[in-house]
Formats: C-alpha cells, structure tokens, sequence
C-alpha cells in the first residue's frame, strides 16, 4: 500500500463518523443549545465530504457548494438561537423535555 | 514509509473524533461548545490538506469565529448550567434502540461494500495555487445568481433574529 497519498474514502469514513456522532448528539442531548450544536456537528461532517469529493473529482463545484452551506448555517444559526432565547424567555427552561406545549 | 500527509490527517481525525466525543459526554454546554469549536478547526487544517485554502480560512473565520461566538454568547447569557437528565419520553425508550440498531447495521453494510472498496485517490497537485481565483471565477460567473440569493436570506435571517429576540408585549 502506498502511504504517500491519503485515500479519499478515509476522509469520507471521517465524515460518516462525524456525522453518526453528530446524531448521536442530536438524539441523546437534553440542553436546546446543544442539540443545536449537534446539528453543526452534523453540516461540518457533510461539509468535509463534500471537500473531499471536489478533491477527487479535481472540480471546484464541491466547495462553492460547501461556500453556500457554510453562509446558510449562519444566517441559521442567527435565527435558531434567536428562537432559544425567545423560549427561554417564554418558558424558563432549556431542557427539550419540558417544552411540551404541542404534546397531547 | 509513512509520509508527514497521512500523520497530520490520522491525529487532526483523531482529534476531531475526541472532541465530538466530549461534545457528547459534557454536561455543561460551554465545554461542548468549546469541543465544537476544537472540531471546527481541526477540519480546518484537513480542507487546507485537501488544497482548498479559500474554505479553510472561510471554516476558520464564519463558523470557528462568528457562528460559535454567538453560540458561546447565547450559553453565557441564558446562564445554561449542568443539564438536567430528564426521561419523559417513553416511546423512545422502546422505539430509540431498535432504530439505532438497524442504523448502524446500514452504516456498516454500507462501509464493508461501498467506501473502502472503491478507493479514488488524490488528484495530482496541479491547479492547486490558484484554486481560490477559479473559486471565485465560479461563484462570480457561473454561480452569480444563488450567490445574490444569499444576500437575500442573510437579510431576512437578520430582520427574523430581530423580531425574534425582541422584548415582548
């Protein structure tokens, strides 16, 4: 085996298991904001595969595509954590469980 | 021969891995932001392996800068201390494991035929200098009309963050 290079599928494996520990996060974590964090996790993980694809294909497509995924995640997490504050502010709590308003 | 290309991405994957690790295990939300932000940046370092330095400095400034600020701002001004362990739920407590299991043995069918199997190396290094013009060629030329798309949603993210967050009546 040639250890100069570095296979792509190593980076796409990486990124499975940045993106299964991100759901696992997402899954397992009670705290709004870190479930939030979690989906970050999860866009970076995706991100890295994209990178790794432009890489492989030598086309540049991969990482305007990853330029736009970065751009939206911020615009979603300036609305996201708005939304966090807004029930905090509404219901005291960050716990998932005890916002419960929809449930029957 | 193990070449200094393949160390640097064995402990930046390492590194990543742990710290999402640790995302997952701490109980206060400042140390899973800051594992974040250990993520981010190590991911950093592997796109500028990949040759694509314009989206590192960009992973760097947007997401390990500006994104997780606002995250480590939010934590700090609701005071979101150790999280409490709840278990309300009881349909996840049955359906969450039978869901898991069938999800990680997709995950490993999927590993064992597709991604090891069909190994694409590394492009040759040509083009690489001047990736950041062609980048910005592309997404001034042929991707000119999403671009200003963008513009648009930043500025109603920004007019919703706005009437989100404010006090209310």
């Amino acid at each position: 085996m040639n250890f100069s290079v570095i296979p792509i599928s190593y980076y796409l494996v990486l990124s499975a298991v940045l993106f299964g520990l991100g759901m696992v996060a997402f899954v397992f974590k009670r705290n709004i904001i870190t479930i939030f964090m979690a989906i970050e996790l999860m866009l970076n993980a995706v991100n890295l595969a994209f990178v790794a694809f432009a890489r492989a294909h030598n086309q540049l497509d991969g990482l305007v595509f990853v330029f736009f995924v970065i751009v939206v995640a911020a615009a979603e997490a300036a609305v996201g954590l708005a939304i966090v504050i807004s029930v905090y502010v509404n219901r005291q709590t960050l716990n998932i469980e005890r916002i419960n308003l929809l449930k029957f | 021969m193990i070449s200094l290309p393949f160390i640097l991405f064995f402990l930046l994957a390492a590194l990543a891995v742990g710290a999402a690790i640790v995302l997952i295990v701490a109980r206060e939300p400042i140390h899973s932001a800051l594992s974040l932000i250990l993520v981010m940046i190590s991911l950093a370092v592997l796109y500028l392996l990949l040759g694509a330095e314009f989206i590192s400095a960009v992973q760097i400034i947007v997401y390990a800068g500006a994104v997780m600020v606002l995250f480590v701002f939010v934590i700090m001004l609701l005071n979101a201390g150790v999280e409490e362990r709840t278990d309300f739920s009881k349909l996840a407590k049955w359906v969450g494991p039978v869901l898991a299991f069938f999800m990680i043995v997709e995950l490993g069918v999927w590993f064992s035929r597709s991604a090891i199997g069909r190994t694409v190396a590394n492009g040759p290094d040509s083009g690489t200098a001047a990736s950041t013009i062609d980048l910005s060629k592309m997404i001034f030329q042929q991707y000119l009309l999403p671009f200003e798309a963008t513009s648009i949603l930043i500025l109603i993210a920004i007019i919703g963050a706005l009437v989100l967050a404010k006090k209310g009546e």
